[in-house]
């Protein structure tokens, strides 16, 4: 029963098709999307099971046998962050049936929305090298649409540097996919895998490498091609930007750990010592933008580069143990991410401002918004027992294993810093007194489902930090399998369709 | 357009490349053609009718909006992957029938389906691109 694999593909995109029918009955539209979204959440629970205890699942698409159709894998990996996607789609959903204004939702806001979470879950699942390049090709224009439906003047400003630069990542990727194609004559990934191994010019499988981290680079914002990233993710409503910042450049970074575990193992020293040192500075400079901002969303913004240093480090490392903790990182950074943005959207609603210098006097109006905000942040930073230590921690401990201290040092400077940030925050918008003229309004009818959306993903980061050792049973599978990749060939190459 | 012939001429090409662009979308599985080729084909038509006439009077010949078009395209195109799953097949896998109508043995299957999927799909989605433009010329005008 494999058809399994292709359910958070399908749903959305019947969900999304049934929305554009409904397009005149909103009300049927935010049904569909949530009904939608609770079952996707329930199928990538399953998935996830069914991969953690029966190996790496694969599926041809139509029956035709690899490499010559196209695969859907789901290894430990793709498992997990489908799963994620489950999870914060969900409450992006509740959180917009209460926060999205009644324009947006008639134009389309949900259709665009579950084509999206479509995109996502195709990247996340496809085995295959083109078809991703289609999947980033389908979130990317549900994208583009996403960011500058509403056509407010900063949001336009913002969707042309993210479009400009996403295209350009876009033709490096095509580019260096045909290029792949005339190469190696496959574009299954286990395959290339395989033929990439004994490949002829090993000198080219480098350079390919390096044009899939340009282009990888762009997509998930690392150093120094991050700079659209801020200019851009604050400027739509906090719904969408929340699941902009929460997942969508996690999606470049998955392709940039998916390529870059699987595919570019010729010459590890080189490839992965430059992403090691990318991530090192992606992490310094972000951080340190965010540390002049105060415009909430944007000061959030800059904070995703950072984190995705993290991540990207983590790749550089390349150990069992470091993969498992970047695993482990990216989930909990979507999740928190994600709750930051949905924090800031209720700072918005309140006092009709992101601005920190504005705000103010939240704690004591709204003692918990603080301590929700608080959790996340803290988390976000690193602080035990949330969600955010362990995946530092054991980060740290990879690194330490293979004596990289210098980008450890940095890590931990990072950390210090975003706590820093997150203070900054904290102090601006929660514990001061209310500026003056500063406007106050009722939260109104919304504020229920924002909240909710709010509260379960800040359990979800206690939960993450309480029961961290179960769940990195798993990340610790995941990391094996993106060491390892003979069992993810095997998976793919041995499946037959039929049953 | 204020021209005659183009007018009339174009009410007739519009039902001749109506019936040419289902004779494409039918041999397309075996021969050249499919619901790509189809769809381009009928949206060609009925731009050549919304330059002859104007894009209201083409209108008139859709049974909904164009959006509506591309969404029921996605879904008959997605449908038709899911019937293999029911017996345990990949997704997309095509599943075929034999119907015999009239003493003729047609060879139907799903993936006839998803081509009336694309089909649908590109019709609306050309027809979205030309309303939107026309429609912006003949405001200016």
């Amino acid at each position: 029963m494999n058809s399994l694999i292709v359910l958070p593909i399908l749903l959305p995109l019947l969900v999304g098709a049934a929305c554009v029918v409904a397009w005149r009955y909103v009300a049927a539209q935010r049904i569909l999307t949530l009904a939608g979204s609770i079952v996707y959440l329930a199928v990538s629970v399953v998935l996830l099971e069914r991969v953690a205890s029966e190996g790496i699942q694969a599926v041809q698409k139509g029956d035709w046998i690899a490499p010559f159709g196209i695969t859907l894998v789901a290894d430990m990996f793709s498992a997990a962050m489908v799963a994620t996607t489950g999870v914060v789609t969900l409450v992006i959903v509740v959180y917009s049936l209460g926060s999205m204004d009644r324009p947006r939702e008639a134009w389309g806001y949900y259709p665009l929305f579950n084509i999206l979470i479509m995109g996502v879950s195709g990247a996340f699942l496809t085995g295959d090298i083109f078809n991703l390049f289609v999947w980033f090709e389908v979130l990317l224009i549900s994208s583009f649409v996403l960011l500058a439906l509403g056509g407010e003047r900063a949001q336009l400003e913002g969707a042309i540097k993210y479009v400009t630069l996403n295209l350009v990542a876009s033709a490096f990727f095509l580019a260096a996919v045909g290029i792949l194609y005339a190469m190696a004559g496959s574009l299954n990934m286990a395959d290339l895998s395989q033929r990439l191994g004994s490949a002829a010019d090993p000198g080219l499988v480098t350079t390919l490498a390096v044009l899939f981290l340009v282009a990888f680079g762009i997509k998930g914002a690392i150093f120094p091609l991050f700079f659209w990233l801020p200019a851009s993710y604050h400027t739509p409503p906090v719904a969408v930007s929340a699941i902009f910042g929460g997942l969508l450049t996690k999606v470049g970074v998955y392709a940039l750990i998916r390529v870059f575990t699987l595919l570019f193992l010729n010459n590890v020293d080189y490839t992965h010592t430059i992403i090691l040192w990318v991530g090192a500075i992606t992490m310094v400079t972000g951080v340190l933008g965010a540390v002049a901002q105060y415009e909430f969303r944007r000061l959030l913004s800059f904070h995703i580069v950072s984190q995705i240093g993290y991540m990207v480090m983590g790749l550089g490392f390349f150990t069992p143990l470091a993969m498992a903790g970047t695993v482990f990182f990216i989930v909990h950074n979507i999740f928190v991410k994600t709750n930051l943005f949905l924090v800031s959207g209720v700072s918005h609603r309140i006092h009709g401002t992101y601005d920190l210098k504005k705000l103010g006097g939240l704690y004591r109006a709204h003692p918990w918004v603080g301590m929700l905000f608080l959790l996340s942040a803290l988390s976000l930073a690193g602080v035990p027992p949330l969600s955010g230590f362990f995946g530092k921690l054991v980060l740290v401990k990879a690194g330490l294993g293979i004596e990289q201290f210098v980008v450890v040092a940095a890590a931990l400077g990072v950390s210090l810093l975003t706590l820093f940030s997150m203070t900054k925050i904290w102090a601006e918008a929660f514990w001061k007194p209310l500026p003056e003229g500063t406007e106050t309004h009722a939260p109104g009818a919304g504020m229920g489902p924002m909240l909710g959306g709010i509260v379960t993903l800040a359990v979800l980061a206690v939960v993450m930090g309480v029961a961290a050792g179960p769940l990195f049973v798993l990340a610790q599978q995941a990391g094996e399998q993106l060491t390892n990749p003979a069992p993810y060939i095997e998976a793919v190459l041995r499946v037959r369709g039929g049953s | 357009m204020n021209s005659l012939i183009l007018r009339t001429a174009s009410r007739f090409l519009l039902i001749l490349l109506f019936q040419f662009s289902i004779f494409l979308l039918l041999r397309g599985h075996n021969d050249p053609g499919g619901g790509f080729v189809g769809g381009l084909v009928l949206a060609a038509a009925l731009t050549l009718y919304a330059i002859a006439y104007d894009v209201r009077s083409m209108r008139r010949f859709l049974p909904c909006r164009a959006q509506t078009i591309i969404a029921w395209g996605l879904l008959a195109a997605a449908v038709s992957g899911v019937f293999s799953m029911f017996k345990g097949q990949p997704f997309m896998t095509g599943q075929w029938t034999h119907v015999y109508i009239f003493g003729v043995d047609l060879h139907l299957g799903t993936p006839l389906l998803f081509d009336i999927g694309v089909y649908l799909t590109v019709v609306g989605v050309v027809l979205i691109v030309i309303i939107s433009l026309a429609e912006e010329v003949e405001e200016d005008d």
